[in-house]
């Protein structure tokens, strides 16, 4: 891989609401992945947890996980701030994206029992994309940034690949801030497009879905509200024009990473 | 492109006598995925394996032939294959992850491979994606009521099941065979099975069916460059006997059809679902 010169790398702020940091860890769980984004496409200009920058500054992408809470005054002026600063917002995982664990909190613990009401941001900001997942998956976020990258410093080809990727990730962050199992129901069951593929029971975390009778059946007071079920379900977003290339769009990615025919 | 992307197409059989001896045609799934498991270019396949009552399958990982040759055969009623791909990840503890299904269950693999949301380390597992061709699925209990009531057959009786010609027919162990008209088993069909865009698995490594070609024999795509390598290295081994599909009867002019009548029909059911209600729709997974 040629070097790159650092003017044309994006720039990446990972910005950490309520969150339990679980989703950077996936970045990082990218090992050299992580580092070949880093030298070749992107810089991490803000992220708390891995370097000494305090406030939020510009930059191209903003990766924020966890949700907000709305009783700690610091927290939406964070979320704020990361909207006014960033050109593309991603919620970076469920509880950014639709609350998750965090839907359930309810206050009354020391030492702040007022701390009781949390919302996904996109309830605050508007929200470019959605990653969902609990944790977001490695391959999923490396993804996203090798696109952003594209859409923001590549050629017209490369922009019209990274704008179809992402597109049902923004079509997810325009669908709404709720998720649940329920998902299935409402929206895949209920709408008659369920073919029993099994892909949600392999998709939840927490192994509240299996298969019954050829349909999901959820386990709802096991079910975290992650939503990952629903959107990795091929029946939520199905884009044959990415999906059509997919050994040319993973033998690209593979290439941007630098990994060869191993 | 009703055929998809793919880089061959033959027709063949598996050349070990003791796999078709129970497969549904030519054994293509069983013996690739046993050629791949011998060879080592994958550690285990998600198959359908044998469920709890007769022809009702259940996902398994196989990682012996001989749990290969337990899934052969067509069950037409769903199994979630697709299920099992992230445990076979984790307590299988597989590196490189066969897989079978149908067209639907192979693009929830490519769409887990592409946009992997629950499925992190899935994406670079799987090693061999082969895919069958479907017409359509049916819930179990509408098989049983096609099976037992229409066909006069009971489950435990019926050594195959077979979709050709326009018929539907039961095969019993004690050779008598019970067919019905097609036109019955339509009001038993799977209706996520109605928006369904896919009839040759367009999404897999190496797709097969029995449409195209003789009896006994399967009609076999080689889609992707690890699909023509695996299928390529089987050929030279010598794990199947092919004919080029230009010299079989009915050949691809006929897959070519039934995949553009399904196309079309389910485009006509997607089109005529976005008017619906009045003045609503139902939902579109493709837009």
């Amino acid at each position: 891989m040629e070097e790159k010169p650092v003017a044309e790398k994006i720039t990446i702020g990972h910005v950490h609401m309520s969150g339990c940091t679980g989703c950077l860890v996936s970045l990082a769980d990218n090992y050299e992945g992580l580092f070949t984004l880093l030298d070749n496409y992107a810089d991490l200009n803000y992220c708390l947890t891995l370097a000494d920058v305090r406030d939020i500054p510009k930059m191209d992408v903003a990766l924020v996980e966890g949700s907000v809470c709305i009783n700690d005054h610091h927290s939406v002026e964070d979320i704020k701030k990361a909207r006014e600063n960033a050109t593309i917002v991603v919620a970076l995982g469920s509880c950014a994206a639709y609350g998750n664990i965090t839907r359930f909190a309810r206050g009354g613990q020391w030492n702040q029992p007022q701390h009781e009401a949390y919302v996904p941001i996109g309830d605050l900001i508007n929200v470019d994309l959605h990653l969902p997942g609990c944790p977001p998956s490695k391959e999923a976020i490396r993804n996203v940034a090798v696109m952003a990258y594209l859409l923001l410093r590549g050629t017209d080809e490369q922009k019209e690949l990274a704008a179809a990727y992402l597109k049902p990730l923004m079509d997810l962050a325009q669908r709404g801030n709720e998720a649940c199992g329920c998902d299935l129901i409402y929206d895949v069951i209920n709408q008659g497009i369920c073919m029993g593929c099994g892909t949600c029971a392999a998709a939840c975390p927490v192994r509240a879905i299996t298969i019954e009778g050829g349909k999901p059946n959820v386990d709802r007071d096991l079910c975290i509200k992650c939503g990952a079920c629903y959107a990795q379900c091929p029946r939520s977003f199905f884009n044959f024009d990415v999906m059509n290339q997919f050994e040319a769009i993973s033998e690209a990615i593979d290439a941007a990473m630098g990994k060869g025919d191993e | 492109m009703v055929l998809g992307n793919y880089k061959n197409c033959v027709s063949a059989r598996a050349a070990d006598p003791a796999i078709l001896s129970a497969s549904q045609d030519g054994g293509i799934v069983t013996q690739l995925f046993a050629f791949a498991l011998e060879e080592g270019i994958i550690d285990g396949a998600i198959v359908a394996g044998q469920g709890d009552e007769p022809y009702k399958p259940e996902p398994v990982v196989a990682t012996t032939v001989a749990e290969l040759m337990e899934a052969r055969g067509t069950r037409y009623t769903i199994c979630p294959n697709v299920s099992m791909i992230k445990e076979a990840t984790r307590s299988y503890g597989l590196d490189k992850v066969g897989i079978v299904g149908t067209p639907c269950q192979i693009q929830a693999v490519r769409k887990a491979q592409l946009y992997p949301m629950g499925m992190r380390a899935v994406p670079d597992k799987i090693a061999l994606a082969i895919g069958i061709f479907c017409m359509e699925n049916f819930p179990y209990q509408g098989l049983e009521t096609m099976v037992e009531d229409l066909c006069n057959v009971k489950m435990e009786s019926a050594v195959k099941m077979d979709i050709g010609k326009g018929k539907f027919s039961v095969y019993t162990e004690r050779g008598a065979v019970s067919q019905i008209p097609l036109k019955l088993t339509h009001k038993f069909e799977q209706g996520g099975c109605h928006v369904c865009l896919d009839y040759v698995a367009n999404l897999a490594d190496v797709s097969t069916g029995s449409v195209g070609s003789p009896d006994g024999w399967s009609t076999v795509f080689t889609r992707t460059k690890a699909g023509e390598s695996i299928w390529g290295k089987a050929i030279e081994a010598g794990y199947f006997e092919t004919k080029p599909i230009e010299d079989v009867k009915p050949g691809l002019d006929l897959v070519t059809k039934l995949a553009t009548d399904k196309i079309t029909k389910n485009q006509k059911t997607l089109d005529e679902r976005a008017s619906f209600g009045v003045g609503k729709g139902l939902r579109n997974p493709y837009i």
